[in-house]
């Protein structure tokens, strides 16, 4: 074996490339004065927030009918269905002269314990009665353990649908918006894409939601709040940068 | 007072008394308050800038654009406890960041803010002392804060610390032989190391600044140096937080790990005004005659010079990826040391004479070409001939070539 052989091609490109990587090397100090001009990315956030994403899994709230009654028929089926173990529900009977849900059992004890919540949505998969869903309110936090637990109480919404906006809860306007639409996280029947189907059930107050795109030509970004992340830097993003084409829209298979 | 002295300083011409102490005092006072509140703006200015250059928004919630946000996080660390590490060595520890701190403090003293300035009689410059010694006590304060930064990383009592620091104190004594060459080159145009006296000499304009008249490159050189000298990025190796999670400071807490971050930026500071005096011409510059307000106009060149320069180095940061180690030994010691030797070999044959130039001209020149053919063999005995130790790009060894050296067959 020779003790050293000629470079190879591949050698050889990778030499070619690092001469050319040595005046990439300067281009650093033109890159970054080209950006002191540039908009930024981030925001000032607590101050100003970004749109939230229209599936984004904040904290829930417990619905009512358009007469007042819950939907919460007491179940259990949440709890038994949360992988973190942080529902506690009690199911009672409904009292003959004033019922508080339509069935024959209503909710008693509801309660979460948001130290141990993951926000998986599972339990507003299993509700049969769409009583339970998410709202896109993430921001709070506690002092001591007994505030994280949530009771019936904090989590009902009141009589025209709305939650609760609880003190220590950081909540915006608009954020209140669809939170009682509910939707599967799964697809409907199995099938991978949905066109045009309006998958989210009436809520009070804010009627149906418009069809969500996914992977659908049907999709109203806007009427959803849907926001690619491309969309959300645009201003920062010069044409040249737009290397990635979006992909071709697909129909229906 | 000594002799050396009145001959430097117009304040002592006519003897010591209380005024001229007093004089000396709120200079004194002043370019320390001075020095800290630029701290507190330069640190702010660096997570400007940077943050504009990575299109962040910065810091931003206290005060005007977030001014103050130095200010809360100096407060925030003066209140916090003081740490010290169960094997740290007591004494050393604590000695550890004002051996980094004060010469950082004492580098800004022989620094020439303003021109000569009348008070009550007294005539005195703007600038904390002028020793005859002047620039040496650059170079002096600079090798004793390698003691800060290896007493810092050997008396925390941990290991990576001392790596760090051993590192550190290679790199700015390395480093520093390339400093000292390149001010040399200054020294010797100018005859003088009083910092007054290289400032003088660049008052007649733009064309007499030394950066000018003594080629680019010592400047160059100087600016390389320096910066690893002050250990700003590229040649941060000494912090170096992916590898040594913050390196010779690692283990400090409180108020002296403030003190270290106090000393970097004032370093920062002083070393891009040492640059504006001994390259810039200092405050020197045009300004017009207006009465009362002469001695404003060269602060104001001062203040904007060494702004450029702060700017510079945060450029820097935000621009250049790290050294590696071996990068920057390479670029310190086969590049900077005799480049800069060269011009300054070179600079003083064309001092006596222009035929004497030309002849050393043509001596550097053979040596350069036999340094750099050496330079090459020795890569070549190291890694073989097919490798090039680049200390800017990256390092191309062939595939091949490293599994022979790790397979132990010599290449």
């Amino acid at each position: 074996m020779s003790d050293h052989e000629p470079l190879d091609d591949d050698q050889q490109v990778q030499h070619d490339d690092v001469e050319r990587k040595e005046l990439a090397f300067f281009k650093g100090f033109a890159l970054t004065l080209r950006h002191l001009g540039r908009r930024r990315v981030t925001r000032s956030y607590p101050a100003v927030k970004r749109p939230k994403q229209p599936r984004q899994h904040g904290r829930h709230v417990l619905n009512r009918y358009e007469d007042g009654m819950e939907k919460c028929i007491g179940c259990e089926l949440c709890a038994g269905v949360c992988p973190a173990d942080c529902i506690y529900v009690r199911g009672l009977d409904n009292p003959p002269d004033h019922p508080v849900s339509p069935g024959e059992r209503y909710g008693y004890v509801y309660e979460i314990n948001y130290l141990r919540c993951i926000h998986c949505d599972l339990c507003v998969e299993a509700c049969p009665t769409e009583a339970i869903t998410e709202t896109k309110m993430f921001e709070f936090s506690f002092t001591n353990r007994a505030d994280a637990i949530y009771t019936r109480r904090e989590l009902l919404v009141d009589d025209d649908g709305q939650p609760k906006r609880l003190p220590w809860e950081d909540w915006r306007d608009g954020e209140d918006e669809h939170t009682s639409g509910w939707m599967r996280a799964t697809s409907p029947s199995g099938a991978a894409e949905f066109e045009g189907v309006v998958q989210w059930s009436g809520e009070l107050g804010y009627g149906v939601r418009p069809p969500e795109g996914g992977q659908s030509d049907a999709r109203d970004d806007e009427a959803t709040g849907t926001l690619a992340v491309r969309d959300v830097l645009e201003n920062h993003l010069y044409a040249g940068d737009r290397t990635v084409r979006r992909p071709p829209r697909r129909g229906p298979r | 007072m000594t002799p050396t002295l009145t001959v430097s300083d117009p304040l002592f011409v006519a003897g010591v008394h209380w005024a001229v102490l007093l004089i000396v005092a709120i200079k004194v006072v002043v370019a320390f308050a001075v020095l800290l509140v630029s701290v507190m703006l330069m640190i702010w200015f660096e997570r400007k800038a940077i943050s504009d250059m990575q299109s962040r928004i910065g810091p931003q919630r206290w005060g005007p654009f977030g001014i103050l946000q130095t200010l809360a996080d100096g407060i925030k660390l003066f209140f916090k406890e003081d740490l010290v590490p169960r094997d740290a060595h007591r004494f050393v520890y604590k000695l550890a960041p004002y051996l980094v701190l004060i010469p950082a403090l004492i580098t800004f003293c022989i620094v020439p803010i303003g021109g000569l300035v009348t008070v009550a009689g007294h005539h005195f410059y703007l600038q904390v002392a002028d020793p005859p010694i002047g620039i040496l006590l650059l170079l002096a304060m600079s090798g004793i804060s390698v003691y800060g930064v290896i007493l810092a990383g050997w008396g925390s009592g941990s290991k990576y610390p001392l790596m760090s620091a051993v590192r550190a104190s290679a790199q700015m004594i390395s480093y520093e032989a390339a400093l000292g060459l390149s001010t040399a080159t200054v020294v010797l145009v100018a005859g003088t190391l009083s910092t007054t006296g290289i400032v003088d000499q660049q008052t007649q304009g733009m064309w007499h600044w030394n950066v000018i008249r003594l080629g680019v490159v010592p400047f160059v050189v100087f600016l390389i140096a320096i910066t690893a000298e002050v250990n700003r990025p590229p040649f941060d190796t000494v912090e170096a937080e992916s590898e040594l999670v913050g390196g010779f400071h690692t283990e400090y807490a409180s108020l002296h790990f403030a003190l270290f971050f106090l000393a970097e930026f004032m370093n920062t500071i002083t070393m891009s005004a040492i640059m504006v005096t001994l390259f810039f011409g200092g405050p020197a510059g045009w300004h017009p005659n207006v009465a009362h307000l002469n001695w404003l106009f060269p602060i104001v060149w001062f203040v904007l010079k060494t702004t450029i320069f702060c700017f510079c180095y945060v450029w820097f940061r935000g621009a250049l990826p790290r050294f590696r180690y071996d990068q920057l030994m390479s670029l310190g010691w086969k590049q900077l040391i005799p480049i800069s030797f060269g011009w300054l070999v070179l600079i003083a044959g064309f001092r006596v004479g222009v035929a004497w130039g030309l002849v050393t001209a043509a001596i550097v020149l053979v040596c350069a070409a036999l340094l750099a053919r050496a330079f090459k063999l020795g890569d070549a005995r190291e890694l073989g001939k097919d490798a090039i130790l680049d200390p800017v790009a990256e390092r191309p060894v062939p595939p091949g070539l490293i599994r022979k050296i790790t397979d132990g067959e010599s290449p």
